[in-house]
């Protein structure tokens, strides 16, 4: 064990920030982060209609915590995430990270911010080379950067194996011999093996067994301590995503609805979507009934969306002018925001939902 | 104490083990191959089958001795004899020993074989990874050129090439290389349209890959099975295009001994003296065989999936 203790010295030589600091202590800052899409082309090239994939998203992430996006598929979230990766490119908008406007830059100065931004993919089949000896896979990293000589890195993959609870002589198997969950233990290792400030889990555990989505969590919640990490926690249920962020984002059809800490948005839901999502989760318990919103009507598509509110053409809550004018994401109680138009004029309170 | 009881569920039956030092097992890519081929019997016999040819090819060049007759010598009262102990394989109607100019034969075959298939891999794998990879305008201008070779018959476009480069087995080799270039390009191409939507290969670039390094480390060895088994394939392929050019008096000359070329010269004599067709006939039977069946063997050494442990 002392090999990761040395590991968990190194990763965290990080400042590390507690109490108020972190509170206001901003890694990602994203504003106004757009994606279209051409969803029909014309003769010449041109997009004739657009996919909105994801439409004027702000949010921020504070060092060290954890902060869940969630919503329904297609709303944006993992194109989000791989824009931060850089696997897409915005259309506009600005993603500041640490300090460093990374939408301003070209590509090769970007790959050197790019290193510190990784991410764990959805589907642990996919994301490994079949062709890859797990060692390798974890080594990637490690030699393209060029992190450490050559020398070290084969003691280096060993302590990132135990990090992520494989043994080390597990390093020359091939993905295919390996489970699910095995396999996204690796893909966890090959995103620590450049020392990353942030990781985009993009639906980590969607792929997975109840029964190993729980060790994974946990694993990555213990690395998040050990190493310093801040995530970016994509999920499309509000279970899982409830037992990891601090903060959670709540997006629908390519737009923020709400952003909140997570006891807030679990106890006080404010935005009428997040309260249908809220009473989708199935309880455990069957004394405790409770009201379950049913949504009418389907998501609408997303290749140029109606004005106003995305969500006013479901929405049980709708007032006039919801499907005119789009919702600002507005601050409504001190650290909870969110994009509603019965927030706007009276003030909190005034406009409770039930 | 999540922690402990974390690593414990996922090593849990090795959990003993897992602090052994690990002794350095590796294999190299041929490794796999060779163990891909020891554990298919049809693959093992092939490739001793080959490499006895291609030993014979290099003992019959070096020694020209060992051979019974001298494979180019005419001896016209002894033409067109059946096989016997003294002509293993009969005699043409030079009054040539068939035996020797088979044997002989391995030489041009093999050369034709894998020089034809080194052009046409080389250039088509290339053509077909930018193609793929790139794809936009370098995807459009290179398929078409593609389109436009498959669109003449290749055989066709190999005299057209060699009526361009004249007669001779070195210009039949290029103009065989040349007119089966689309082929490769075209299976690369489509191969890598759908191995580079992977995940692996996002993950590459995430991690800060140089679009050299993913296409040379994730997406090219993830084509290797399919380019391998097309080009033993096309091994066959261009033997039997070097047999049809002979035929035609474009690829080898007089009296260089080929199997196609002696099998097409004896077709005038199918009925009276069989032997002529038969032997060379099988002599590319059987070596187009070992090659597809060694393709095979190749195939499945370097899928991780298919391999038996």
């Amino acid at each position: 064990m002392s090999d990761t203790n040395d590991a968990a010295t190194q990763a965290t030589a990080v400042p590390s920030h507690t109490g108020e600091d972190a509170q206001n202590d901003v890694l990602l800052d994203v504003q106004h982060l757009t994606k279209r899409f051409a969803a029909e082309t014309n003769f010449f090239g041109r997009a004739t209609s657009h996919v909105q994939a994801v439409d004027d998203v702000s949010f921020q992430i504070r060092r060290g915590e954890a902060f869940g996006l969630v919503g329904e598929s297609g709303c944006g979230k993992t194109t989000v995430g791989k824009m931060l990766v850089n696997l897409i490119k915005p259309t506009s908008g600005t993603i500041v990270f640490d300090g460093h406007d990374l939408t301003a830059m070209k590509n090769k100065e970007r790959k050197r911010y790019c290193r510190d931004i990784q991410l764990i993919f959805q589907d642990p089949y996919a994301s490994l080379n079949p062709r890859m000896r797990v060692g390798d896979i974890i080594a990637e990293p490690i030699l393209t950067n060029k992190l450490l000589p050559k020398d070290q890195v084969e003691d280096r993959v060993n302590e990132l194996l135990e990090c992520v609870g494989l043994a080390n002589y597990m390093r020359n198997r091939y993905p295919h011999e390996f489970s699910g969950g095995q396999r996204q233990r690796v893909g966890i290792a090959r995103a620590l093996a450049v020392k990353p400030k942030l990781i985009v889990c993009d639906e980590p555990v969607s792929a997975l067994d109840v029964s190993i989505q729980a060790q994974v969590l946990n694993l990555l919640d213990e690395l998040k301590e050990q190493f310093g990490l801040t995530y970016l926690f994509i999920a499309h249920g509000l279970n899982v995503v409830k037992h990891v962020s601090d903060r959670v984002g709540v997006m629908y059809l390519g737009k923020m609805m709400e952003i909140a800490p997570k006891q807030a948005l679990y106890a006080d839901p404010l935005s009428p979507y997040t309260q249908a999502l809220l009473s989708a989760i199935p309880s455990v318990d069957p004394a405790a009934k409770r009201e379950r919103i049913i949504l009418e009507g389907d998501v609408p598509s997303p290749i140029d969306p109606p004005p106003g509110c995305r969500f006013a053409g479901r929405c049980f809550a709708k007032v006039e002018g919801c499907d005119a004018v789009v919702p600002p994401l507005v601050e409504v109680k001190p650290n909870h925001q969110c994009a509603c138009h019965r927030y706007d004029e009276g003030g909190p309170g005034t406009a409770q939902i039930d | 104490m999540t922690v402990s009881r974390n690593k414990q569920l996922a090593t849990e039956p090795a959990a003993a083990v897992a602090t052994v030092p690990v002794k350095e097992k590796r294999e190299s890519v041929w490794k796999d191959v060779f163990a891909g081929i020891v554990s298919n019997k049809a693959a093992l016999v092939s490739g001793v089958f080959i490499l006895l040819l291609a030993a014979v090819a290099v003992v019959t060049k070096l020694f020209p001795q060992v051979l019974p007759y001298d494979p180019y010598a005419q001896n016209l009262s002894e033409s067109l004899q059946g096989p016997s102990s003294a002509h293993w394989f009969g005699t043409d109607m030079q009054g040539r020993d068939i035996f020797s100019r088979v044997l002989v034969g391995t030489q041009i075959t093999l050369t034709v074989g894998l020089a034809a298939v080194a052009i046409s891999l080389t250039i088509g794998v290339i053509l077909g990874a930018v193609a793929g990879y790139k794809g936009g305008k370098w995807d459009t201008v290179i398929m078409r050129v593609m389109d436009m070779m498959l669109a003449i018959p290749s055989i066709l476009l190999a005299i057209a090439i060699m009526a361009a480069l004249g007669p001779g087995i070195e210009k039949a080799v290029v103009a065989i290389g040349l007119v089966s270039i689309p082929e490769y390009a075209r299976i690369v191409r489509s191969e890598i349209l759908s191995i580079k939507e992977n995940d692996y290969v996002a993950a590459a670039r995430v991690i800060g890959d140089s679009n050299f390094a993913i296409v040379f480390r994730h997406v090219l060895p993830n084509v290797l099975p399919s380019i391998i088994v097309r080009a033993t394939l096309g091994i066959s392929t261009a033997i039997l295009d070097a047999a049809a050019l002979g035929f035609l008096g474009l690829g080898v000359q007089p009296p260089d001994a080929e199997w196609g070329d002696m099998l097409g010269r004896g077709r005038n004599e199918l009925f009276r003296a069989p032997w002529l067709m038969i032997f060379p006939g099988l002599a590319i039977t059987l070596t187009v065989l070992a090659f597809n069946l060694l393709g095979d063997g190749i195939r499945d050494g370097l899928d991780p999936k298919a391999r038996k442990r």
